[in-house]
């Protein structure tokens, strides 16, 4: 047995946590379910984690899914070279903190043809250094099944998904012919070649993901909590200046500001709210009377609309 | 059985004892329900109504609907269809048809709802969205009146075994608001409705378009209808639970993380089980006790339905990912011979004497499929089919090389229901529903013998709200006609 669970054990002896509320406790079940369900019919299932709260919640359940045993699939980290520095450092501290098998995979292409979201555009960016490089490290890994952490509710296609959403063997999604999928009951017959990507928290909204944070007392990127940082605006978004790589163009200003994030992405698409929430309970209240969506903050939802689907027909996640 | 009927059901309203009303979010396990009618009875802007009077639409959300759309309705309000129909082919269609799920909550509850397609060829999506929902809310034109398309959904709904039906006479607006209409509408429902064996109805006369009745009450416009909003009947309605029959964990995994270690990991599909309590394995048969229940958080002193869990046994016994650990005392059926009713979802349909891999729980094995009947869904008949067409619902035997672990699906929801899938292409064709064993002298059962009854209306009734009539319903025959004329038939046999 590991330390962690050691020490798990001893804090659970020191202070019982109070039981979840049915409400989470179902989505957790689910989840569960799902995670073992995939495990046991796949040969080679991955994670995909993303290191943001949707990610840290989805290892979370995966934990607990596999207990006492180890998790028995390793986690892919799909790296740009742009995400935010705090983020990676989490990343690292967590897999070594859990006893994880970790892979990361960057795009050659982007040392090779210096793609950066400056100078390619934020779709071109995307397309190859998050669509393209995700099918190379899942093609390399020859996986057969990828978890990934997205909700119905983050936007409208994902709406449509299936939980075992099928894949060809080029990693196409055909939202149109989708394998009906009824009860809990996953079919998780595919072809040589052939993949799914299986979604664990589908039934999760992000006033969940937050609630569940909270009562599971899980560890998340301090990005998340709102904190004096370095900024300038761009495109009407506040983007975080503490990259040496992050070139001010004219007419901007570097300016500080109490900020936070309520996505996380790479650092020059990604944009920050104006906040004051350092604690769970502040982001869960702040959410609860937020007007607008989660996605809103994310440059690359908006380059068209169904911009979405037409990148996960291609095998974005 | 001949039920001599002269009234109609009165319209069950949900009722829910006071305390749960009371309850705060969170304090249930969201509801899930699904909404279905005839194409254009407005279900996409329901659904948008309730996602946007519940404040689950943001202003970002909002914004992007109203550029896609270049339009608004009268009241300034977005185009709600765009908000659930988010591929594509569906905006250049202006149809759904994909299932979209869809989120939102009350200060008393959370919900996830299925907005399923109207549109005939969609029918297996519908049965989709109907597999895991609590509840289903039926709309209806207040001018069309209930159509072939209502009375589909109804019965493919109530198969899936829903129980809870919203009649939401929508559009009610464009008939002045007429009460008359609406009674109308609603007694012609509650007739078709008895047929299904469906006794829990509530009526509402609705304007999604407006607002009325959804969230906010419609009073202003309606003052002669003083029953709930939709979202008020949705507060109350109950969640469908395996608690209360036996003891059921198929297993998913066998968990050896180490020589001292081995648990059996699995959701519980039924009951409950404690420490001490004694197990059977099936099919093996094998007997043991339970001495732990692990979870991450805690050795725990009891699990329910629900539950996903890891089971430690008192001794080795031989147990694999398909196998069932259940209560000794309450065993579910075993076998090779089944009697199913399937829902067929492709193009192909299912045909005569092709092996099929089921799956059901986890478990998954090959598969006889012989189709015995078809449902014809304008008359509620059943007749003779050799071969099942795409969506359609069909009776049929199961004929398995292995024995076969199953409840009735009316017992329960999870071990009594399978997909088929097709081992040439691997699609999931079939969704079924287990309705009893078979003799394994290839199920000669008494058919030929039957009752005739005739009885009081309200009387009849309540024998077929009864879970034992439910779960046998496909087997009775039910005419109304009046006492007069049922001593004559009667009359007429004693001859």
């Amino acid at each position: 047995m590991s330390d962690i669970r050691n020490e798990a054990e001893a804090k659970q002896n020191a202070t019982p946590k109070p039981p979840l509320d049915p409400h989470l406790k179902a989505l957790e079940n689910e989840a569960i379910h799902i995670f073992r369900e995939v495990a046991a019919e796949f040969e080679r299932p991955v994670m995909l984690y993303s290191i943001g709260k949707d990610s840290s919640v989805l290892l979370h359940l995966a934990r607990k899914a596999f207990y006492p045993g180890r998790v028995p699939f390793p986690l892919l980290h799909v790296n740009t070279g742009w995400k935010f520095a705090e983020m990676i450092a989490f990343r690292d501290n967590i897999v070594k903190e859990y006893d994880l098998d970790l892979i990361e995979h960057i795009n050659p292409r982007g040392a090779a043809e210096n793609v950066t979201p400056f100078t390619h555009g934020s779709a071109l960016y995307t397309d190859i250094m998050k669509t393209e490089s995700l099918r190379q490290a899942l093609d390399a890994g020859k996986y057969d099944a990828a978890f990934g952490g997205a909700r119905r509710d983050e936007e409208a296609s994902r709406a449509k998904e299936r939980i075992y959403s099928f894949r060809t063997p080029d990693h196409r999604w055909d939202p149109r012919n989708q394998r009906p999928e009824l009860w809990n009951i996953y079919n998780g017959m595919i072809r040589q070649g052939e993949s799914v990507r299986a979604f664990p928290l589908s039934n999760w909204t992000e006033v969940d993901i937050w609630r569940y944070i909270q009562a599971e007392d899980i560890p998340i990127v301090p990005l998340y909590f709102a904190k004096k940082r370095p900024f300038v605006e761009r495109d009407g978004m506040m983007i975080m200046a503490e990259d040496p790589r992050l070139e001010l163009l004219p007419g901007e200003v570097r300016q500080e500001g109490v900020i936070r994030f309520r996505t996380l992405g790479c650092f020059p698409l990604t944009g920050a709210i104006r906040s004051n929430a350092t604690t769970l309970d502040d982001i869960i209240a702040e959410l609860e009377t937020a007007t607008v969506s989660e996605r809103q903050g994310r440059a690359i939802d908006r380059d068209q609309s169904g911009s979405m689907e037409k990148k996960k027909r291609e095998g974005y996640f | 059985m001949t039920v001599s009927a002269t009234a109609t059901a009165e319209v069950l309203p949900i009722e829910a004892p006071a305390a749960e009303q009371a309850r705060a979010i969170r304090d249930s396990r969201p509801l899930r329900l699904i909404t279905c009618g005839s194409v254009d009875d407005g279900k996409s802007t329901l659904i948008g109504r309730l996602l946007w009077d519940t404040k689950a639409v943001k202003e970002d959300q909002a914004a992007t609907l109203h550029r896609d759309s270049g339009k608004q309705n009268d009241l300034g309000l977005p185009d709600f269809a765009l908000l659930l129909d988010g591929l594509q082919a569906e905006r250049e269609q202006g149809i759904t048809i994909d299932v979209a799920y869809r989120y939102f909550s009350t200060d008393r509850r959370s919900f996830i709802v299925a907005d399923t397609p109207g549109h005939e060829q969609y029918t297996r999506n519908m049965a989709t969205g109907a597999s895991t929902a609590d509840l289903a809310v039926l709309l209806v034109d207040a001018r069309a009146g209930i159509l072939e398309q209502t009375r589909r959904h109804a019965t493919i709904a109530s198969l899936m075994g829903i129980r809870q039906f919203v009649l939401a006479v929508n559009k009610i607006d464009l008939t002045n608001y007429e009460r008359a209409r609406f009674l109308e509408i609603v007694h012609d429902f509650k007739e078709f409705a008895l047929t299904l064996g469906v006794t829990q109805i509530t009526a509402i006369p609705m304007s999604a378009l407006k607002g009325e009745n959804v969230v906010y009450d419609g009073r202003a416009s309606m003052p002669w209808y003083d029953g709930p909003t939709l979202v008020e009947t949705l507060e109350k309605a109950t969640t469908r639970s395996n608690q209360t029959v036996g003891f059921r964990l198929p297993v998913q995994r066998v968990s050896r993380p180490g020589e001292s270690f081995r648990g059996y990991q699995g959701t519980v599909a039924g009951g409950s089980v404690k420490p001490g309590d004694s197990v059977v394995v099936l099919p093996s048969g094998m007997v043991a006790n339970v001495t732990k229940i692990v979870t991450f958080d805690l050795v725990r002193n009891a699990a329910v339905a629900g539950d996903a869990i890891t089971l430690v046994l008192d001794r080795q016994v031989d147990v694999s990912r398909g196998d069932m650990i259940v209560a000794i005392d309450s065993q579910p059926m075993t076998g090779r011979g089944f009697d199913a009713q399937i829902v067929a979802l492709q193009p192909e349909g299912i045909e005569p004497g092709k092996r099929y891999w089921l799956k059901s729980g986890s478990r998954r094995q090959r598969v006889l499929i012989e189709p015995v009947s078809q449902l014809d869904l304008k008359t509620s008949k059943w007749s003779t089919a050799e071969r099942l067409g795409m969506n359609a619902i069909g009776k049929v035997h199961l004929a398995f090389d292995e024995q076969a672990i199953f409840d009735t699906y009316e017992q329960n929801r999870t071990t009594g229901a399978f997909i088929l899938i097709d081992p040439d292409t691997n699609n999931t064709v079939a969704g079924g529903m287990i309705t009893g064993r078979r003799s394994e002298l290839g199920g000669i059962h008494k058919d030929d013998q039957r009752v005739l009854l005739s009885l009081p209306a309200d009387l009849a009734e309540k024998i077929m709200a009864s879970e034992l009539f439910a779960s046998r319903r496909q087997d009775v025959d039910i005419r109304h006609t009046t006492a007069g004329r049922a001593a004559e038939i009667l009359g007429d046999l004693d001859e």
